[in-house]
């Protein structure tokens, strides 16, 4: 344990209490309650008392809600590097949780030990427990089997130089999906679901790198779509897009994540309180906050993750 | 642009002349851009004229001795006179046949070992891969051709002339043997290139899809990787195919179609080095040879316009 304590390792925010909210979750639980208030002033203290009185109702949708991921005291070691420091957090099921904090402070690292796209790093080493549904992520399932329920999206597009149909059907083939009809199908719904099937309709059998860049990163995540994933990782999409493709790529995620648990990566902190649910600061390796988005940004509880998200650093 | 009036006369424009940085830089343009000039152009033609004096020479069988072309590619009758008359026969049949066998038969063999070392070393092994066998792989490409023969010479003519029906040792097997050795590292340092150039945004799509290392290496990067190794294996191929020395001392000169592996034959280059000094400037002979050397150059031409064309159609052309 590092002298940052983080929240989600400190007793009073358990994992369960987290979890079982929603959009309020903080304040839902009086645990948590406390703790929130009793280190800020008397509005914020009614503030949290009407969160938890507007949300009795979304409690009910929340008990739908499961935990997806659960990790706890994870290290991460680039050979002697300590790129992640005791991270304890749970992910819920069908939200967007957001990971934001400056440029090398793990996040990204985060993001790709949830499907083991760090095995493939010189290296790379991790210590701790990593569970999905359950199941600890290095010893109880195969890092194919892993990738294929947990899905991820790139910064850059990164779209194969294939056709557009063949980049979508590469995952589907790689399950043993040899059908035309089968694999038409996938497609078509894959494409549509990520809001590109209009534009790309007829021309599927075209290069998929004659798209725009942000035709290609909706190519991309149609392409992780077709995979049938349960989890779609991002690791900043739409650091390399321009404003408007930025826009269309949030509003598909927002309408991804009622089938889909979703982690996004963004160095946007606009984008992460327009589009997710809870946010989690990292720094230096450590996780300084984790809570519900509007708390994040509202009423941070540590200095630190205030100072982020105004702007004084990063 | 720059006169000094309009038509109108009204305004007068003055021209600020460069200052001393810029006088200098400007100077130093105009002398750069001509050495370029001079330089590239010159390499062009001398490349143009050998290509011209070649084909002058090597056509003189044809018009100065009245062979037919044909012939000299199939017939297999070889008996040129070394003599400003002519009057001989100069099928080149057998140094062809005797050309075409070794090397394709050393591509075949090392062309595999090329491709998987290089996937060795890019997708399986990077890091001692690159650290310790690229250097020796690309000292290998400068080892001269003689060493190859001689090792040819003095360890694979032995073990074929022990262990197989060969007579002799020497034979198509020892060259083809000698000649894979020798494109071997080019072939293998060519395609690492290509291979690692490959974006690393390739993998990891495919590796975050599920894929595994051999669906990464065999769907992605082999494909996208295509022209590079192709470019590998035409390199490959020029090498060897031009290769005299070393083929010269394992392939046995024996001027005979090889009916099997373990026979002796001959081949162009080994016939041409072999004869070149004994032949009387402008005989029939000589000429001959020539027309070998030709021969030479407009398979390499071929066999590369073939490999082009095969990689453009066989693929997809999403590059």
């Amino acid at each position: 344990m590092t002298h940052i304590t983080t929240q989600t390792t400190s007793s009073p925010l358990s994992p369960t209490t987290l979890l079982s909210t929603t959009h309020s979750g903080a304040s839902a639980s009086p645990l948590v309650g406390q703790s929130a208030v009793s280190s800020h002033d008397a509005p914020n203290e009614a503030r949290a008392k009407n969160f938890l009185k507007d949300n009795i109702a979304s409690r009910e949708a929340a008990a739908t809600k499961t935990k997806k991921f659960s990790v706890s005291n994870l290290n991460f070691y680039y050979g002697q590097f300590h790129a992640l420091k005791n991270i304890s957090m749970d992910i819920t099921s069908h939200e967007i949780t957001a990971f934001i904090g400056p440029s090398g402070c793990g996040k990204s690292t985060f993001l790709k030990t949830l499907n083991r796209m760090n095995d493939l790093e010189e290296g790379a080493r991790v210590e701790g427990s990593l569970y999905l549904d359950g199941l600890d992520i290095y010893h109880d399932i195969n890092p194919i089997d892993l990738r294929h329920r947990v899905g991820m999206v790139f910064q850059q597009p990164n779209p194969f130089p294939k056709s557009i149909y063949d980049n979508v059907a590469f995952g589907p083939r790689l399950q043993g999906i040899t059908k035309r009809s089968e694999l038409d199908d996938i497609v078509e719904t894959s494409l549509r679901n990520a809001s590109i099937w209009n534009e790309v309709k007829d021309r599927l059998h075209k290069s998929a790198l004659g798209l725009s860049g942000g035709q290609q990163q909706r190519l991309c995540i149609a392409r992780t779509l077709a995979t049938k994933p349960e989890v779609i990782l991002m690791d900043e999409p739409t650091s390399a897009l321009d404003p408007i493709a930025t826009a269309k790529i949030e509003e598909l995620v927002m309408t991804l994540k009622d089938r889909y648990t979703i982690v996004i990566v963004t160095h946007n902190m606009q984008q992460a309180a327009r589009i997710s649910d809870k946010t989690a600061f990292f720094f230096l390796g450590d996780l300084i906050e984790y809570d519900v988005t509007n708390i994040m940004f509202t009423n941070p509880a540590h200095a630190q993750t205030e100072a982020y998200i105004t702007g004084r650093f990063g | 642009m720059y006169t000094s009036s309009g038509s109108l006369g009204t305004t007068s424009r003055t021209v600020v002349p460069p200052g001393r940085a810029a006088a200098k830089a400007l100077r130093h343009d105009t002398w750069g851009r001509l050495l370029i000039r001079t330089v590239g152009f010159t390499s062009i033609l001398l490349t143009l004229a050998i290509g011209a004096f070649l084909l002058y020479r090597g056509t003189g069988s044809f018009w100065l001795y009245g062979h037919s072309p044909l012939d000299f590619i199939i017939s297999s009758q070889w008996n040129p006179a070394d003599t400003m008359e002519g009057g001989g026969h100069i099928g080149a049949a057998m140094f062809i046949a005797g050309s075409l066998i070794t090397c394709l038969l050393a591509l075949i063999i090392a062309t595999p070992c090329s491709i998987s070392l290089a996937i060795f070393m890019t997708e399986i092994a990077p890091t001692w891969g690159n650290r310790i066998w690229r250097p020796v792989i690309e000292i290998f490409v400068g080892i001269p051709s003689i060493v190859y023969g001689w090792l040819g010479l003095t360890v694979l003519v032995p073990f074929i002339r022990e262990y197989t029906p060969s007579l002799t040792g020497f034979s198509v097997l020892a060259a083809a043997l000698v000649l894979a050795l020798m494109m071997f590292p080019t072939v293998t340092a060519v395609t690492i290139n290509a291979l690692d150039s490959v974006p690393k945004t390739y993998r990891q799509a495919a590796y975050g899809l599920g894929a595994t290392r051999w669906e990464v290496i065999r769907q992605i990067i082999l494909p996208v990787a295509k022209r590079g190794i192709l470019a590998a294996l035409i390199l490959g191929f020029a090498r060897a195919f031009g290769e005299a020395l070393a083929v010269a001392m394992v392939i046995g000169k024996m001027k005979a179609f090889p009916t099997s592996l373990f026979d002796a034959t001959v081949n162009l280059t080994a016939a041409i080095a072999a004869d070149m000094g004994n032949t009387m400037e402008g005989s029939e002979f000589n000429m001959a040879l020539w027309s070998m050397a030709l021969l030479l150059f407009v398979i390499s031409v071929l066999f590369i316009f073939t490999l082009r064309y095969l990689s453009n159609a066989g693929g997809d052309t999403h590059d």
